[in-house]
Parts: structure tokens; C-alpha cells; sequence
């Protein structure tokens, strides 16, 4: 890499909060980055802004957090001059030094100095009996409809899943009108009760929490928690929703489920920019090592946001903030050691707010043991767990990678980023040794998958 | 010292390198009732053995490799007897493109010199072309058909043999890269990154692209470098191509799998010669496509979903080192096929049990001799697809 500190080519791959605070901080340094965003619009999944011309208020896209959208979407407008932002632009390859783009079903080439990956994340996907049933959709995919088309699932709706995001759809489901039928938690009462001393560290973001389920119970949609073994049923779509709570089963008829476990953090970009990974045990993933500014083991390649490890919208702005800085720094710019040292400090203490999380939303570790050799783990390729089983069995598999070689898991459209983790999960326990230990799925390109025209028109162009 | 020494594995053969040739071999040395102990640094088969394209391909093979290429289609027409799995092989045809006269002069003089081999080459010209596969595009200007060709899953065939060989009761020692390797006069001695020590008779090189690294070792002079081909594969699609597809030039070759997806190739990537360090190069990702939708036009409108390379060994004349070492008796070389050993493997593997158990191999494998290395100007010969 020809890194020249008097002619820096910074390019931030996201434009939610991380980037957004990234680009504003290079921006006040007087760099011109460029943004690059998969999305038409700044402000990424929780700030996602509906296309022109949707008339849904901020405060009914984004309810509490209307006012952290609107000043984020805001310090983007004030920006647009100043960077050189190319929304609705995957960036499907990583090289030293070079990225490989995809606008408008053509491929192009863009050379960096400087990354700043802020690639957020996705659902966590936990299969279960129906999980690939129409009429079923991740937490995230429910209000991508909701932010994006102010539109939401038809019909009965039962959330189900864990995590904080399960209570936040809920209620923004049903304060958008949609029929939600229940909200089934795979956690326990008994395991928020015991992160309520983490929880706390974040009173208002506590409170709000709160607040979903209060309004929920007020509204007298059934909340039932230490859910297990749910599982979809229908023939052409999801007709109802069975689970098991202490020993009984129970079904509810509905039209369409959202799920979610949580969220994962998307570092395939990072991967591919040859940045040193670390299986994180609270995220319960492999992540791109980062210190506390967020550098890369890449120099020159900085990470911030979700994409590096969840922490959330408000800690995405100020690591995005920070690594930002970290940048300046490097490039020997003026820039705030103090600042840093601040937000280094802030953004370690949010983690212990996010320990608290993980301990209330706790993964549902035993599906793992418990799910059935018929269940479908890769759904792309139509992998069930059984087969993975028979890898480990009949030829000694132990290694993730080669549980793709042997058996196509995590092969398919979505290369892993949805079927990957629980591959690994399963392979973790019939093999007996830990999640980290079973390996990592290597990404290769394209992260995403590209038309074979893209590769024509750019062919043509040489 | 004590603690070394009960770790001395001994054998009859030692392999280094768990890929096609060395787990092909060690399964044919089981047969043979030899004791075998196979090194690998990685897995068994996640090299080249199981990243490559996975054709089973004898047409376009240089003359001095159709003996041994007929061999091994004997072998992969049983294959199921003898790895137990069938690694969805098919002889579903190898059709050789020709996109202009000049073209398809080559392929008529390449069937003519393949009868005496007893490779029978079908021509066909433009219009019997689209008659039969009307997804071929009119850029066609002929091709050659081997009916018996195809193609197999290498990702599956490899790891097949490592298991047949395994099953036979062969020592694989997996993650276990060869740190010294000696010959002392009467045995060669390996001792890998765990500390255990191997001593053997017969020391196999099957080591791929590191080939030329251990040849090295025992003061053999060789030409081989790394070469990363280049590979994609699109989403599965409804079934289109039913044979295998190459091109006079060799700008791609492309398969369509059972699932449905189209595995292709053409062109190189990158990379070194430590453990996945290759990758893809875009560049070449587009023109192994521009290549492919140009004779396969409803490809273009498919999506690719992935793209990834490896690392093979590649020699100047593009002929593989087959044969015993010009340095020291018991060493047996297969390495450096230049991208095109994967049809070859089973009858590789027969001929180095042959060379251990008898001294000599029932096929000809002169043209392959180390010691054409050794001499300023090695004879140059057409080989490539």
C-alpha cells in the first residue's frame, strides 16, 4: 500500500451511525472521504430513512430515538458537499488497497489509503421446525419493511426470538397498526433479573425496555418468556406457531412470524482486507481484532460499529468517531489524544451494558444438542443438520471449513453469513469441542452475490 | 531423548502430501499390503486436490500423457469400487470449442494424433454443433467431443481417497507439515511440526506446489512454480450444459454441477505457498466469464456467488515430475502437474505403488523423469487444454 500522508484516499465503507460520525470527524479535519453505502439512504439499519417522498414522521419511523436519527440524518445532509458519497454501492470485494464496487448492475474499481469498515450487522439466525416456511422473517427483515416501505408483515404476527430488538418490533409493529398476536421470549425472567445489575449501567436505555413491554401488557398482547422449541407449521406459508414452556406445548394460529436471536457482527469485509480475527466469547464470534480506537491488525484499516462486535447505535457513533480520530493520528493530523483516551474509556463501559444483555438474551445454547437430523441448517443449499452430523461421524470432520467441503454447508447464495453460526454450533457439539475450536468459515469474494453481466460490462469497458 | 524416540512411527512408504496422488498412492501401497504413513501440514485433500475444477478430462492431454490419462480413466470408470463413493462423477462428455478455423485445424490434427492413443475425438461443425447442444452460441465455429470424458466433485473425490486410503489402513497424519526430512543410506527419516519422527524406505513426494521444496531437500535440481488458477461458480441454475466445456486456448472451462451451479475457471489469481493464502483476482473472474457467456450466452444472466483460487505447481513444459529422484534411491517424485493432474491421480497413484512394490511402472513415464531438469534446455511440448 502507497499510503501518502499528503494525498490520504479515505474511503468508509456504511453510512450509519459509525460512518456517519467517521466522515463528519475527517470532514472537521478537512479530508474529503469517500462514503460508500449499500443503502439508497444515510443513516443504516436503525436509522434507515424511507425512500423520498414517504411521509411517516421520525418520530413514528424512529419513536425514542427520533431525535438521534434526525441529528444523525442531519450531520449527513451538512456533509453531502463535503465527501464524495456513493449510496446504493456494495462493495463486494476487499484487496490491499483496492475495492471492488457494484452501482447500478456495473462493476467499478476504487483504490484506498485509508478504510474505515463500518459494515454494521445482521440477524443471528437460529433454525428451528418451519424456519424456512414463507410467511417467516427475521427481526430485522419486519422493520426493514416497517422503516423502509412503511409497510408491515400482513396478518397475525407472533415476535419471537431473544434480544432487545424483539420488544422494540414488537411495539413498533403494534403502534404501526400490525396484529401482533404474541411475543414469545426465548429468555428467562430469571435471567434478566440476574443482568439487572449490568442493565442498570444504562438507566435510560433500561427504561426504555421497559417501557415496550409495559406498553405491550397495556395493550394486552400476550409477552410470555422462557419460550423453547418453537417451531413453524403450514403448507404453502407459516398457518400457526407451536413452542413448549415448562413441559407444555402450545400453539397459536398466525400469518407471519418475525425472529431473531440477536444480532452478528458482518466482517467479511474485514476478512478479505486481511485483518487478524479473535473468537470473541460475549459476541460468541469470530471478530476482526480492533484496539481500543479501533485499528485494525491492517495498517490502515480501521473498524467501528457493529460490524467489529455489537455494541449498539449510540456506541457505533463514537467509535466511529474514534477510529476516525485514530486515522488523523496516524496521518499525523491534528487531533484530540484527550477525545480519544474519553472515548475509549465511554465505549468500554458500554460493553459491560452489553455483557448485561447477552446474560438477560442469553443464546438458547442447547438447540444445538436438541435440534433434529431432518432440520434444514443451510437453507441455500438445503443442509439439515443431520448431514452435518454424519460428516462428524462417518468422516471425522472437525474443522468448519472442511464441514463445507464435505457437505456444501454455508456454500450457497448467503456464503455463511446467515447458516454459518449455527453450522458451527452444531459442529461445536457433536464434535465436543468449543465454538472457537471448530474454526472459522473462510469468506471469499464476492460478499454478496454479483451478475455475471456486471463482469461483462466491465470486461467491455477494458 | 527417550521421549523422541518413542515417537518413531515406522513404515515401509512415507507420503508427503494428503492430496490426490499421495492418498491415490497410499491406497494402492495398502493393496499392496506396504505400510504407509501420509504427512499432510492442512487437511487431506483441501489443497489443489480439492479446490480444483474437477475435470476428468483425457482430451487436449499431451501425447506423452495419454497412456497414463487412458489408465486412469479405466480407473475412474469404477471408481465407486474403489473409494466407495462416486464423488458425483459422470461421463457426461468434454466438448473442445473452436471459435474460428484456425481452431478447429487444431482440433482435427489433435484427433488425428489421438486415434493411435485410442481416444476417439467426435468433430462436429457449426450447424451439427447448435443441432446438438442448441444452448452453444453463435460465436461457435465447431468442437470436439470426447463422449467418455466428464467431470467429478473434487471437493468430494479428494476426500474420498484420503478415506479409502484410510479405511485400507493408512496412517494419515493430518496437520502435521514436514520440518526435516533425511536420508541416512538405508531410511528416510521425517520429523513433522508435532515431533514425531517417521522412518521409512520409501519417501513419496506428492507435495503439490511445495514439490520443488522438498525435492530440494535431497539436492535435486527442478523447475516448478506456484500458479493460483482463478475459479468461480454461479448460483444453481435449471440444467443447461450437460457436458464439460473447454475452449481451443483454454480462456475458461466451465461445468454445470448436479445442484445446478456452474463451476468455472480460466486465468489466475494470487497468492503464496503458505496454507489459504490465494485469492481470486477479479479481473480474471470477468474474463473467464466474458469468455464463458460469449459460447453460453443464458449465463448472463446468472448470478456469481462465489470466486476462489489454490495452489498448483506448474513446471516449464507443463509436464509433471513423475518417477524416482536422480539423487536418492526410495525417493519417488508426483508433483507439479500444471493444473491438469486431477483426471491423472488414480493411475499416479497405481504407478507409484508399482515403482515401490516392483521397481518399475507398467506405463511409460519417461517423458515425466525429474532429470530433464538437469539438462540446460528441457524439450518444450504442447500439453495445455
Amino acid at each position: 500500500m502507497n499510503a501518502s500522508p499528503a494525498s490520504p484516499q479515505v474511503v468508509i465503507i456504511g453510512a450509519g451511525p459509525a460512518g456517519v460520525r467517521a466522515a463528519q470527524t475527517l470532514v472537521d479535519a478537512g479530508l474529503r472521504p469517500i462514503v460508500i453505502d449499500e443503502n439508497r439512504r444515510a443513516g443504516g439499519q436503525i436509522y434507515r430513512q424511507p425512500p423520498p417522498g414517504f411521509v411517516r414522521s421520525k418520530k413514528e419511523l424512529y419513536g425514542f430515538e427520533a431525535a438521534k436519527a434526525e441529528a444523525l440524518h442531519s450531520s449527513f445532509e451538512q456533509l453531502r458537499a463535503k465527501i464524495d458519497y456513493r449510496p446504493d454501492t456494495l462493495v463486494w470485494n476487499c484487496a490491499p488497497g483496492q475495492l471492488d464496487l457494484l452501482h447500478a448492475q456495473r462493476h467499478a474499481e476504487q483504490t484506498y489509503t485509508h478504510l474505515i469498515l463500518c459494515t454494521g450487522a445482521l440477524d443471528r439466525v437460529m433454525p428451528f421446525p418451519g424456519w424456512t416456511l414463507p410467511g417467516v422473517y427475521t427481526l430485522g427483515a419486519a422493520q426493514v419493511a416497517l422503516k423502509a416501505q412503511g409497510c408491515v408483515l400482513d396478518g397475525r404476527v407472533v415476535v419471537a426470538g431473544s434480544g432487545p430488538l424483539l420488544y422494540l418490533l414488537a411495539y413498533q409493529y403494534a403502534k404501526a397498526g400490525a396484529d401482533v398476536v404474541a411475543v414469545l421470549d426465548t429468555a428467562r425472567f430469571g435471567d434478566k433479573l440476574r443482568a439487572l445489575p449490568a442493565l442498570l449501567r444504562q438507566p435510560v436505555t433500561f427504561a426504555k425496555g421497559l417501557y415496550f413491554i409495559g406498553w405491550l401488557r397495556a395493550k394486552g398482547i400476550p409477552l410470555i418468556d422462557g419460550v423453547e422449541q418453537i417451531a413453524a407449521d403450514g403448507k404453502q406459508s407459516i398457518q400457526s406457531l407451536r413452542w413448549t414452556r415448562g413441559g407444555k406445548t402450545t400453539e397459536i394460529a398466525c400469518d407471519a412470524l418475525a425472529t431473531g436471536f440477536g444480532l452478528r457482527s458482518e466482517t467479511q469485509l474485514a476478512e478479505l482486507a486481511g485483518c487478524r480475527f479473535v473468537f470473541n466469547e460475549l459476541n460468541q464470534q469470530w471478530l476482526p481484532q480492533r484496539d481500543d480506537a479501533g485499528r485494525s491488525s491492517v495498517p490502515g484499516v480501521y473498524l467501528a460499529g457493529d460490524g467489529s462486535g455489537i455494541a449498539g447505535a449510540d456506541a457505533a457513533e463514537l467509535s466511529g468517531r474514534a477510529a476516525a480520530l485514530a486515522l488523523l493520528q496516524d496521518l499525523g493530523l491534528p487531533s484530540s489524544k484527550a477525545e480519544s483516551r474519553q472515548l475509549a474509556q465511554t465505549l468500554r463501559s458500554n460493553l459491560q451494558f452489553r455483557q448485561g444483555l447477552e446474560t438477560a438474551f442469553p443464546t438458547a445454547v442447547h438447540w444445538a444438542r436438541d435440534c433434529a437430523d431432518d432440520l434444514v441448517i443451510c437453507r441455500c443449499e438445503e443442509i439439515t443438520a443431520g448431514e452435518l452430523r454424519r460428516s462428524v461421524q462417518q468422516e471425522g470432520t472437525v474443522e468448519i471449513n472442511r464441514l463445507k467441503a464435505l457437505t456444501r454447508v454455508g456454500m450457497g447464495r448467503c456464503q455463511g453469513r446467515v447458516c454459518g453460526a449455527a453450522a458451527a454450533e452444531i459442529l461445536a457439539h457433536a464434535t465436543g469441542v468449543s465454538v472457537a475450536d471448530a474454526g472459522r468459515l473462510r469468506v471469499q469474494a464476492p460478499v454478496k452475490p454479483i451478475p455475471v453481466s456486471a463482469a461483462l460490462a466491465a470486461e467491455e469497458q477494458i | 531423548m527417550s521421549k523422541t524416540a518413542d515417537k518413531v512411527i515406522d513404515t515401509d512408504v512415507a507420503i508427503i502430501g494428503g492430496g490426490l496422488m499421495g492418498t491415490a498412492a497410499a491406497l494402492e501401497l495398502r493393496r499392496q499390503q506396504r505400510s504407509v504413513v501420509v504427512l499432510e501440514q492442512g487437511w487431506c485433500g483441501a489443497q489443489a486436490s480439492g479446490v480444483n475444477y474437477g475435470g476428468v478430462r483425457r482430451q487436449g492431454r499431451a501425447v506423452c500423457q495419454l497412456p497414463l490419462s487412458q489408465r486412469a480413466h479405466a480407473i475412474w470408470r469404477r471408481l465407486e469400487q474403489t473409494i466407495g463413493s462416486d464423488g458425483e462423477y459422470i461421463a457426461s462428455g468434454h466438448l473442445k470449442l473452436a471459435r474460428s478455423d484456425a481452431d478447429m485445424q487444431e482440433l482435427i490434427a489433435y484427433r488425428d494424433m489421438a486415434a493411435a492413443y485410442g481416444l476417439e475425438l467426435e468433430l462436429l461443425e457449426a450447424d451439427a454443433l447448435r443441432r446438438r447442444y442448441p444452448w452453444i452460441g453463435d460465436r461457435a465455429y465447431g468442437a470436439s467431443l470426447c463422449a467418455e470424458d466428464g467431470h467429478a466433485n473434487p471437493r468430494l473425490i479428494a476426500a474420498a481417497f484420503a478415506r479409502a486410503a484410510e479405511q485400507a489402513g493408512a496412517r494419515l497424519l493430518q496437520q502435521s507439515a514436514v520440518r526435516e526430512c533425511s536420508f541416512d543410506g538405508n531410511y528416510f527419516v521425517l520429523i513433522n511440526s508435532r515431533g514425531e519422527r517417521v522412518r521409512s524406505r520409501f519417501l513419496l513426494n506428492c507435495s503439490g506446489a511445495w514439490g520443488k521444496e522438498i525435492a530440494e531437500r535431497f539436492g535435486e535440481t527442478v523447475s516448478e512454480q506456484a500458479i493460483y488458477p482463478n475459479m468461480c461458480v454461479t448460483e444453481p441454475l435449471p440444467p443447461l450444459m450437460n457436458l464439460s466445456l473447454g475452449v481451443v486456448g483454454g480462456a475458461f472451462y466451465a461445468r454445470q454441477v448436479e445442484r445446478g451451479n456452474v463451476v468455472l475457471g480460466g486465468g489466475r489469481g494470487i497468492g503464496n505457498l503458505a496454507l489459504d493464502a490465494t485469492r481470486p483476482r477479479a479481473s480474471s473472474s470477468f474474463k473467464a466469464l466474458a469468455a464463458l457467456t460469449e459460447m453460453v450466452p443464458a449465463l448472463r444472466h446468472a448470478l456469481v456467488i462465489r470466486t476462489w483460487s489454490g495452489v498448483e505447481g506448474e513446471t516449464p513444459d507443463h509436464q509433471p515430475v513423475i518417477g524416482p529422484s536422480a539423487t536418492t534411491p526410495g525417493l519417488l517424485h508426483a508433483f507439479g502437474f500444471s493444473g491438469a493432474g486431477f483426471q491423472l491421480a488414480p493411475a499416479v497413484g497405481e504407478v507409484l505403488a508399482e515403482l515401490v512394490t516392483k521397481g518399475e511402472s507398467s506405463t511409460p513415464i519417461e517423458a515425466f523423469s525429474i532429470k530433464r531438469f538437469a539438462v540446460p534446455q528441457p524439450s518444450k511440448e504442447e500439453s495445455k487444454v
